[in-house]
């Protein structure tokens, strides 16, 4: 298991991370933190001509409040996520998904933005970006663009960067007074990918839902909104029958893929268990 | 494409510099360059962690980083730990408690350890558990090493009660 | 109250929990396995492997892998052929079993996906993945033999048509009229067991370096193995080495558990390779490599019934086990020995005389199983244990109780079982007693009660079991296995009273290296720390067995003990003739000779050692100081030294997502004499562990193709620190009397169990909702399917 040869540029801006990728004939892969790429490369599942290291880019790290926004650095990593004050304060979605991504050592290495650039459909943080309506800044030679959240997760490991932009930052908007959340995921094994796994973040009005976003992950090629779900969760109370409604809604929101280990009925039902508990900690985080 | 890259890094104390090719894990170059062999791989993947190292003071799967990465930064593995004699309780206590049996995961084990009693207070039998979730031992059942991590805990916390000033203490 | 106990005596180790001397240096970073070590002009080997489970080899084109930077030679099954003899994995004493020839490299065809094809030795691994890139070969692709049903049906695809079929081996055992003793029973209970395909994922791939030096036509081969002298035997043989001239040396070793003494091909293609060049050549399986080429282990579906009478006395059972092993039998151990001992162990704690089983072997296109560790018993004692469980429902009897008035009285034995197996001394109603008092099983039981009207569902599984251990020639021998039950020792005295014992039993992590150290300085009257003990190396030990079926302690100890013994009194005779007194008048405390009855210090033993090899002129004549013994120790009463015990699971079930959450495991284990119980214990947790993880986890899943579809340590779930529950252990001892020191074997103890005890628990749990699972791994697929979640 080694990895195919490669040439290494370590860029300390980002115009010289995506020159690089350009210069060499797009055939470049940008690292990070390296921990979903460098099994690929080792298995020789990605072979690049080019390794474009990015960790030195002093412009990709840091957490910054600006106004109603929090930004956050794309070389942020799993452990700064878990511990970072700001994030806690303003995007604790993040915070409360970080224990369960992989490992600590994985967590001491692995970035924010790597995750998301990755996409992995099963990861926790590309669907908490979701839930938490973040945009992701992608810098291109032209300069930097804003996307949606909603917009970013195209398909299976594929996202809206395009080849050769990197992703710089994420914004998220800060949680205000009358937000709840909830996370959680069902999991075979501590860190492992999650059998199917949930992140939620609601507004209520006089305890009643005004807004609300469900992201599961693990269940289709995507992290995937449950839209019919929150749209019958508007305006409503969170008690039981509102829960049990819901529930009876989830499974058709999901495209879980074929696994015989793991069956798309399956996945529909452990979504719809932790839909009913996650919903169900919210309701009580009122009281 | 594949020309040497030269990486110079603090491993164990010493300065180091060689001339590599890129795609060298961190592993393979403290294994097969640098001779320190207490690194173990027993995956290549980033899932049995006992190729973990001390990387700028955080523990990281040396063969999850290539050792061009890691030029500029400084290394610590499970040879200059012992140097060091900051791990001898630990070592001591795995010893006492047999918690090891072939060993090839240990070292891993013991970078955990170290990162883990890092941190302030004394952990939970559920949070040693928790922090060793990385860390795969096929021969012992997990039970001796969180027994011998705890006890190194408690008795760290015990030095550092009976040393620490009166007002400190409230 | 102050009365003296056998520690209280001199150097008395045994029995004492003591840490293993070598793992310090494990500790330290300073351990030297295979994998770690380079030699002088070392290559590496990378190999080609067929991505088919099924296929002809049409041709192979390798010139552009010849032609890449750093390649040394590139290596084909012909080439290897010329110089290897074929081998084949039949023992004659399993009648009418066969399996075809085999060779490192195939010819003709491959016979199971990730099969190595062609070698590529290169001066580093990387460059020889580069070249085996470049390799291409074109197959054509023949139907794959999956299915353990297909395969027996008239017509299948044949996986090697020499053979006629793809049966391997059909065992049938009968003591007769058990139709009649099913038609009569109060209560008859049957189920279909499956037992997933599951490996040993040593933490330390497997790694071997041969190194041939032509000038003298020696072999060396340093070799992650459990067996040097069968490894040396198997290379001296095939390859027309002189056994003198092979040289098989097992260092640290990261893990083996009875995957490490197999013989693999891509194994002895490197001796064949290094032949070729002339130059060390080092394989190291990557995991993925492991997945596909280590042997696998269980896969057996077994249909069992059980009949009772009307108060839950077992009458009978009868079995029909079918086990697919790949595309031929392991050499030189076989792939029958687990559906034997599968059908042989049937039962083993209980009384009933009237047995039935029907075993068949069959081959198929996959990876090559054979022993792993507890070969055969977890799938006797789930499928004993189950059923037990199911009269225990049917006659509404507590689990405890059903297993009290079924197992053998403790009184009585000797006995021997409807399979043949003959036990010596077994406790399973003292070990039943220990355990329940242990657990506070009467207080769980209310616990459960309660929890369950709040929705909490918890389950207890017991399980009841018998483990072979110390296995004589009966096991291999006799069946033509060139594996030799027997161990040997030499034990030296040096110059400053300092002792050598260099044994043929292994380290392998379990403490081997400790108990004999122990053994040998009790019996010999020196301090422990005095002793250094070394395995591992055919060039320099006796030969023996080394490590395999739990022998180290009971047979590799007892040839230290003798061993010690027979240097002791060769000591006495020495210092008898010094001191002019008589050898029995002396003994031998902390490294003096004593007075035997006052302990009065005479003389040192270092004083001896010095007399005898610098001043022997000071000797009375005629005194030829032997300072050094050889011995070998065979065992020869009973075939084997069957142990027992029980163990006992306590589970939550999360009913909505089949997730399980382990609380407690307790196992009560009589292994005879315990000569460390700190390893002891330790084993056993290990086992528990690797059990729990055959109960939850672990499954080679392979597709319709023949393809493993979760072969890498990502999706191949182990069992880690989180998931797995604390283990309580307490000890029944039962000494063998066929030995001075009592040993039995322990290693399989916990795995033998821990499986069929969850299965238990499970089914307890799910009681409430008149659900069941009679296969392992228990996944949440299974759990929520069986609770008619999905």
């Amino acid at each position: 298991m080694k990895a195919r040869a490669f040439s290494y540029a370590r860029p300390s801006t980002v115009m010289e991370a995506l020159e690089a990728f350009e210069g060499c004939g797009e055939d470049a892969s940008y690292i990070a933190g390296g921990q979903s790429l460098v099994p690929a490369l080792a298995l020789r599942l990605q072979a690049p001509q080019l390794l474009i290291d990015i960790a030195h880019i002093d412009a990709l790290r840091g957490v910054e409040l600006q106004g109603d926004w929090l930004r956050i650095g794309a070389l942020v990593r799993h452990c700064e996520v878990l511990s970072d004050p700001l994030i806690r304060q303003y995007a604790p979605l993040y915070s409360e998904a970080a224990p369960h991504v992989a490992h600590p050592a994985i967590r001491n290495k692995g970035t924010l933005g790597g995750s998301l650039s990755h996409a992995d459909p099963a990861s926790e943080f590309p669907a908490v970006t979701l839930a938490l309506g973040a945009e992701l800044e992608i810098a291109n030679r032209q300069g930097t663009r804003r996307v949606a959240a909603d917009d970013f997760f195209i398909d299976l490991f594929q996202t809206a960067i395009e080849p050769g932009e990197l992703l710089v930052a994420i914004h998220v908007p800060v949680v205000r007074p009358g937000h709840r959340w909830a996370f959680h995921e069902l999991a075979r094994r501590r860190g492992d990918f999650a059998l199917v796994g949930c992140g939620i973040l609601a507004e209520f009005a006089d305890d009643a839902v005004e807004n609300i976003r469900i992201a599961f992950f693990s269940v289709g090629s995507t992290p995937l909104r449950a839209r019919q779900v929150e749209k019958s969760l508007v305006g409503k109370r969170l008690d039981q029958a509102a829960i049990a409604a819901a529930q009876a809604l989830v499974g058709d929101d999901l495209d879980p893929p074929d696994d015989e280990q793991v069956p798309p009925a399956m996945k529909r039902h452990l979504a719809r268990v932790l839909l009913g508990r996650l919903l169900g900690q919210i309701a009580r985080q009122g009281s | 494409m594949s020309e040497l890259v030269n990486v110079t890094m603090t491993v164990n104390g010493n300065d180091v510099s060689h001339n590599i090719a890129p795609r060298h894990t961190l592993a393979d170059f403290l294994r097969q360059t640098l001779e320190l062999t207490g690194t173990h791989t027993g995956c290549e993947m980033g899932v049995c962690g006992a190729c973990l190292v001390v990387l700028d003071g955080r523990v990281v799967h040396s063969c999850l980083t290539f050792a061009v990465q890691a030029s500029g930064s400084t290394i610590e593995t499970v040879e200059g730990l012992t140097e060091r004699a900051v791990i001898a309780d630990l070592q001591e206590a795995f010893h006492q408690r047999n918690a090891l049996q072939c060993g090839f995961c240990t070292p891993g084990m013991l970078m955990t350890a170290y990162s883990l009693l890092e941190q302030p207070g004394v952990p939970s039998r559920e949070v040693i558990r928790d922090a060793l979730s990385g860390n795969y031992c096929r021969c012992t059942g997990y039970e001796a090493i969180v027994d011998a991590i705890e006890k190194v805990a408690r008795d760290r916390a015990a030095v550092a009660h009976a040393s620490a000033p009166e007002e400190v203490l409230g | 109250m102050n009365a003296l106990t056998p520690f209280d005596r001199p150097n008395s180790y045994i029995g004492r929990s003591v840490p293993r001397p070598n793992a310090k240096r494990l500790l330290a970073g300073r351990g030297r396995y295979v994998t770690d070590i380079v030699l002088p002009r070392m290559l590496h080997v990378a190999y080609v492997r067929s991505p088919y489970a099924h296929a002809r080899i049409v041709s192979i084109d390798a010139q552009a892998a010849r032609e890449m930077p750093g390649v040394r030679l590139v290596a084909t099954g012909e080439d290897l052929a010329k110089l290897c003899t074929p081998w084949v994995g039949t023992m004659e004493h399993f009648k009418g079993m066969k399996s075809p020839p085999q060779l490192p490299l195939p010819i003709d065809k491959v016979v199971w996906s990730g099969q190595a094809v062609v070698a590529i030795v290169a001066d580093t691994r990387a460059l020889a993945e580069d070249a085996a890139e470049v390799v291409s070969i074109e197959f054509d692709e023949l139907p794959a033999v999956i299915d353990i049903d297909a395969a027996r049906e008239p017509g299948a695809a044949l996986i090697s048509p020499g053979l006629g079929s793809n049966l391997c081996f059909h065992g049938k055992i009968d003591t007769g009229g058990i139709d009649d003793v099913f038609a009569g029973a109060a209560y008859v209970v049957e189920e279909e067991f499956h037992f997933g395909r599951h490996t040993a994922v040593t933490l330390e791939p497997r790694a071997i370096i041969a190194d041939y030096d032509a000038s003298e036509r020696q072999l060396t081969v340093h070799h992650a193995t459990q067996t040097p002298y069968q490894f040396q035997d198997i290379y001296a043989r095939h390859y027309g080495i002189p056994e003198s001239r092979v040289r098989v040396i097992a260092p640290d070793i990261g893990g083996s558990f009875g995957m490490k003494l197999h013989m693999y091909h891509e194994d002895m293609a490197v001796v064949g390779l290094s032949m070729m060049l002339g130059r060390p050549v080092k394989y190291v399986a990557d995991r993925i490599e492991s997945f596909v080429s280590d042997i696998h282990a269980r896969d057996h579906r077994v249909r069992a019934r059980m009949a009772a009478d009307a108060d839950g006395n077992i009458l009978a059972m009868d079995v029909e086990d079918v086990t697919g092993i790949g595309a031929f039998s392991a050499y030189p151990r076989t792939s029958v020995v687990e559906g034997n001992q599968v059908y042989r162990l049937m039962g083993a704690p209980y009384t009933f005389r009237n047995y039935r089983a029907d075993l068949q072997v069959v081959f198929q296109n996959k990876v090559q199983m054979s022993q792993y560790r507890a070969v055969g018993h977890p799938i006797a004692c789930t499928v004993t244990e189950r059923l037990v469980d199911m009269i225990a429902d049917k006659t509404a009897q507590d689990v405890f109780d059903i297993r009290s008035q079924n197992a053998i009285p403790d009184d009585g034995y000797p006995c021997t079982s409807p399979t043949g197996y003959q036990f010596e001394a077994l406790s399973h109603h003292a070990c039943l007693a220990r355990l329940r008092e242990m657990m506070d099983y009467d207080g769980l039981r209310a616990e459960q009660a309660e929890l369950r009207i709040r929705g909490i569902h918890r389950g207890i599984g017991i399980a009841t079991f018998v483990e072979i251990t110390n296995p004589g020639p009966a096991f291999y021998g006799v069946g033509g296995a060139r594996i030799s039950s027997q161990d040997g020792a030499v034990i030296k005295i040096t110059p400053t009273g300092d002792v050598h014992c260099l044994i043929s039993v292994t380290e392998l992590g379990q403490g081997t290296e400790t108990i004999i150290g122990q053994i040998v300085a009790e019996h010999l009257g020196i301090d422990r720390d005095r002793i250094k003990v070394i395995t591992g190396d055919t060039e320099t030990t006796p030969y023996g067995g080394a490590t395999y079926a739990c022998r180290g302690a009971g047979i590799g100890g007892e040839t230290a003990l003798q061993a010690a013994k027979k240097l002791k009194a060769n000591v006495l005779a020495v210092a008898a003739a010094i001191l002019q007194d008589e050898p029995d008048r002396l003994d031998i405390h902390s490294g003096w000779i004593v007075d035997a009855a006052t302990a009065q210090p005479r003389i040192e033993l270092s004083e001896i050692a010095r007399i005898a090899y610098f001043r022997s002129d000071t000797l009375p004549p005629g005194t030829q100081a032997q300072l050094s013994v050889t011995h070998h120790y065979a065992p020869q009463g009973y075939p084997f030294a069957f142990t027992n015990g029980v163990q006992a699971c306590h589970l939550e079930l999360d009913v909505e997502t089949g997730l399980v959450k382990i609380l407690k495991l307790w196992v009560v284990e009589d292994c005879g004499r315990v000569i460390n119980p700190l390893l002891v214990d330790e084993q056993i947790r290990g086992g528990v562990v690797q059990g729990l993880g055959a109960a939850f986890f672990e499954e080679c899943v392979y597709g319709d193709n023949g393809q493993l579809t979760n072969g890498s340590l990502a999706d191949y779930l182990v069992p880690m620190a989180v998931e797995m529950p604390d283990i309580e252990i307490g000890h029944v001892e039962t000494p063998t009397l066929d030995t001075q020191l009592g040993a039995k074997g322990v290693g399989e103890a916990g795995t033998a169990a821990a499986s069929a005890a969850a299965l238990n628990a499970i089914n307890d749990a799910m009681k409430p909702f008149g659900s069941t699972v009679a296969q392992v791994p228990m996944t949440p697929a299974r759990i929520l399917k069986a609770l008619g979640h999905i």
